[in-house]
């Protein structure tokens, strides 16, 4: 059988639409240009950077004992915040889908599913710091410990697994809504008690989805930059270790090889994630709830737990609130009232404050529309329509979510500094906001395309069919049709890149020059000198613009969402 | 319309697809030919794997044929993407545009061909009237029944005066009473317009109620095409007499030619039917016997046992045993009629002109 002619007409008809072929070609350069290119030139430099090709860099490195012990310290880290945030998350989930709450419990829930996402991802380890720490508000004042250490292992961990556990709660939360009620019911009348029943159907049930959620914290947790970075001390990870070789040490080959290890780890973890645990997941937990589950009511169930995870949630919230307040503080550790407000003032009168978040704020206010706008393209292409390159775009863009900011960063420097393989071109990019611009798109790009993609997917292909039968072409489908159809999709995506650029730190803090102040640069440079009050007001400041970018999101949704009418022109 | 009608030729034409389990090829459609004559009404039937979906998506140009060409007129459209193609479709599922109201819906295809504002709403109001749902303009589609959103969808096709109008399973999401009587509204309408339509179903009475020619599909190849009266009378092959109404087959071994009648031998029962070009003694013969051809009496015919008797208003069903073969017959007006009960032997009766022989 030959296929030749059908690919061979697909192949015209994609010809026959100039705006699409532009779109493929520049999504295509694009990919590989910043993301491919980078890792790519890691694998060069790792193998080649002492001049002879080998593994005399890898044998250097791993001889170093300091490095040795930090994949130790990563995955030891990576495997216990796994499970504990697996299982804080799933008690979450699990009280949320199942139990019937208040509506104090049930806003403690709403709070805390939404603070990792406007918050920046270290400010725990600073509050941790300021309430736990040799100083700290509790341990110190309340209790009068006065030589606790939070640095090092269960800083760490604490620190991470408040910071990620979120995220498996709202993962589980989604599966445990899709069982079925009538299977656990089926147990129930069967004769099985409440905790058999959990046992026996619902964990099972959801096994592949924690195992999904377990790689999620744990390829998170081994990429993280900034919470070892303020909170590790001396326990070094690998993310840290890298950002000192090439900051301290200014060993970029020995960096370019601990990235391409970082890189190999998480890249084996999504693999799992992605190939084996994600068809398990949707093979096990296809079907739809039939009808609403009944919440358990049962008093000797609902209180301990509920209560439980009220705590939990307050003590969560506390640890974000601790934050403004530590900004009020005169002096921290000393001199506690009366709260004032110099800190603030310091961060714009001394600490050049309002450039930091003009900088911040005007490289994300662009990117964000970049990356919202590529990750809509990317689903749309992925989803709706297809070609040879399709596997290409989409498996590149996933392969960004595997790799960790760190490893961007050194592949950046690496790759860029001296111009493409070292020719001079595109030099001119290295140091300036543009790159920094380019690597907000490319962290924020996966997420984006994700949540792209699951929107589109509900969309009936057909509609654009439709649309494309009755004379528009692709460009004219995209803008009269599909984006219509995902405004709110787009709209958040937009947030979530604005938030998502303004927060992050971990490959930006390798790329940024003295001319670029960024918010979160500056807040790891004063918790690294100890100035956790700076520190904490910048951070105060930045929650803040989060946190008024998602309400705005929320507003702007509301009136303009998909179940408004909208009209063309 | 002042548009010349065009018909549709497929010149042998091919699609293959890939197994999703096993990896392997196979053809959707094989070698498919085709002539649809211009205005007239054919609709495509088979179950379903059958290829007629992909035969349609090929003409609307979402899929591209691995072998032959597809001609639109003279013209050949195979590297016409769909927008180029002067066709247009009403899908399963109507596919409107969700964010836009009706008179949006059905003016969409013409914004985009730069009809002028006033053509476009005159057009429109037109159309809508055409398809009874004048007044209905400013509401948006989910405020439809789903008999509506199908006329808007037809309205929307119409409205750009393509020279074919492709429907894929349009009335399959409607329920039984809406679908027959939309089904007349489609006929009455392409009539009005004269406008060349290709129809994907697999509801036979839906095919023989629509079509001037209905193509019969079977795994990617077309099994037969014709009316349908010489489809159901005329079946080719056991799976069209099958698919199409319901059928008896009876085989026997011919033994002598007597006349314009062919005598057979079905397990020694003599049987009489009509003699075609070809037939020769001691071969095997299939006769296809509709259920409503045949009606049971206490002689002549072929000697029988009753299986199932059971009243259904407007006939009497049975189910005989002649010989080895199990018959099912209806006995239609059955209130003046002697009524047969299980286990009674009677005769099984037909006309050797209303049985077509395979």
């Amino acid at each position: 059988m030959a296929r030749g002619q059908g690919a061979a007409l697909d192949r015209k008809k994609l010809m026959a639409d100039p705006i699409m072929v532009t779109t493929i070609v520049v999504l295509i350069t694009f990919l590989t240009l910043f993301i491919l290119y980078p890792l790519a030139i890691l694998l060069v430099d790792s193998f080649v950077g002492d001049g002879s090709f080998g593994l005399s860099i890898f044998r250097r490195i791993f001889a170093m004992p300091s490095f040795v012990r930090a994949i130790k310290n990563t995955l030891r880290v990576g495997f216990v915040v796994g499970i504990l945030s697996t299982m804080v998350g799933l008690l979450f989930a699990y009280v949320e889908v199942y139990v019937r709450m208040n509506r104090f419990a049930g806003g403690l829930f709403k709070v805390v599913s939404m603070l990792p996402v406007v918050s920046p991802p270290f400010v725990l380890s600073l509050s941790m710091i300021m309430l736990f720490g040799k100083a700290g508000l509790i341990t110190r004042f309340l209790l009068g410990i006065y030589d606790n250490s939070v640095y090092g292992y269960w800083g760490i961990v604490i620190v991470q697994t408040l910071t990620f556990f979120p995220v498996c709660y709202m993962m589980l939360k989604g599966l445990l809504k899709n069982i079925d009620p009538s299977l656990e019911e089926a147990a129930r009348d069967m004769g099985a008690g409440r905790w058999k029943v959990f046992t026996s159907v619902t964990l099972p049930l959801l096994l592949p989805g924690l195992g999904n959620a377990f790689l999620v914290t744990f390829i998170e947790s081994i990429a993280d930059f900034a919470n070892p970075m303020i909170i590790g001390g001396s326990y070094d990870t690998l993310a840290t270790t890298i950002y000192l070789q090439i900051t301290g040490a200014y060993d970029k080959a020995g960096a370019a090889a601990m990235a391409v290890v970082l890189l190999c780890i998480t890249l084996t973890m999504f693999a799992v994630q992605k190939f084996y645990l994600e068809a398990k997941t949707a093979a096990t937990l296809t079907g739809k709830a039939s009808r609403a589950r009944m919440l358990i009511e049962d008093k000797s169930v609902k209180i301990p737990l509920t209560v439980l995870c009220s705590l939990g949630a307050m003590f969560v919230i506390m640890m974000y609130i601790c934050v403004p307040i530590g900004a009020c503080f005169p002096t921290w550790g000393y001199k506690f009232f009366p709260l004032t407000g110099k800190w603030f003032g310091q961060v714009f009168s001394k600490y050049h404050g309002f450039k930091a978040f003009k900088d911040s704020f005007i490289l994300s206010l662009i990117a964000s529309p970049i990356t919202a706008l590529l990750s809509m393209i990317i689903s749309y292409l992925v989803v709706k329509r297809k070609f040879k390159a399709k596997g290409f775009i989409e498996a590149v863009s996933m392969l960004a979510m595997a790799v960790p900011g760190t490893v961007l960063g050194v592949g950046y420097i690496r790759g860029f500094s001296g111009g493409m393989f070292h020719t001079g071109f595109l030099q001119g990019i290295y140091g300036t906001g543009l790159i920094l611009i380019i690597v907000f798109v490319v962290r924020s790009l996966p997420t984006g395309t994700r949540s792209g993609i699951s929107a589109l997917r509900q969309i009936d292909k057909s509609i654009e069919e439709s649309a494309y039968d009755m004379g528009a072409d692709s460009f004219k489908v995209f803008m009269t049709v599909t984006l219509p159809l995902i405004k709110d999709s787009f709209l958040s995506g937009l947030v979530t890149a604005f938030v998502r650029s303004i927060t992050a730190i971990s490959a930006i803090i390798l790329l940024v020059t003295p001319s670029y102040l960024l918010i979160t640069v500056q807040i790891n440079e004063f918790a690294e000198k100890g100035a956790f009050s700076l520190a904490c007001a910048f951070a105060s400041i930045l929650i803040v613009i989060t946190y008024g970018a998602v309400l705005l999101m929320n507003l702007v949704i509301k009136h303009f969402g998909t179940s408004k009418n909208l009209k063309e022109d | 319309m002042e548009k010349v009608k065009k018909g549709v030729r497929l010149e042998h034409i091919s699609k293959i697809y890939q197994d999703p389990k096993t990896g392997k090829d196979f053809y959707a459609v094989k070698d498919t030919s085709l002539t649809i004559e211009p205005g007239s009404f054919v609709t495509l039937l088979g179950p379903s794997g059958c290829g007629k979906t992909t035969t349609l998506r090929m003409i609307a140009g979402f899929e591209s044929p691995d072998e032959g060409e597809i001609y639109l007129g003279d013209e050949p459209i195979n590297e016409l993407t769909p927008n180029k193609r002067d066709t247009a479709m009403v899908f399963q599922s109507y596919a409107l545009l969700p964010h836009y109201n009706v008179f949006d819906n059905v003016a969409y295809g013409l914004k985009l061909r730069k009809v002028p504002r006033e053509e476009i709403k005159q057009r429109v109001m037109r159309i809508l009237d055409l398809v009874e749902l004048t007044g209905m303009e400013g509401r948006m589609t989910n405020q439809l029944s789903g008999g509506q959103q199908q006329r808007v969808a037809l309205a929307r096709a119409l409205v750009i005066e393509p020279s074919v109008l492709l429907f894929d399973e349009p009335l399959s999401n409607l329920d039984a009473k809406l679908r027959v009587s939309m089904r007349t509204e489609i006929r009455r309408i392409q009539q009005e317009v004269g406008i060349t339509a290709i129809y994907v179903t697999h509801d036979q009475s839906e095919a023989m109620a629509l079509s001037d020619n209905i193509i019969i599909m079977n795994k990617g190849v077309v099994a037969q095409m014709g009316t349908p009266q010489e489809i159901y009378y005329h079946p080719v092959s056991e799976f069209v007499a099958d698919f199409i109404g319901e059928a008896n087959f009876l085989r026997g071994t011919m033994q002598k030619k007597d006349g314009e009648l062919a005598e057979l031998s079905m397990d020694g029962i003599p049987l009489k039917v009509p003699f075609r070009e070809g037939m020769a003694a001691g071969e095997e013969y299939t006769v296809v016997l509709r259920p409503e051809a045949a009606s049971l009496g206490d002689q002549g015919g072929l000697p029988c046992r009753v299986v199932l008797s059971c009243f259904m208003g407007s006939y009497q069903n049975y189910h005989v045993m002649a010989g080895n073969t199990l018959v099912k017959l209806e006995e239609h007006n059955p209130k003046n009629k002697k009524i047969y009960q299980v286990g009674d032997t009677c005769s099984l009766l037909f006309d050797p002109a209303s049985v077509h022989v395979l």
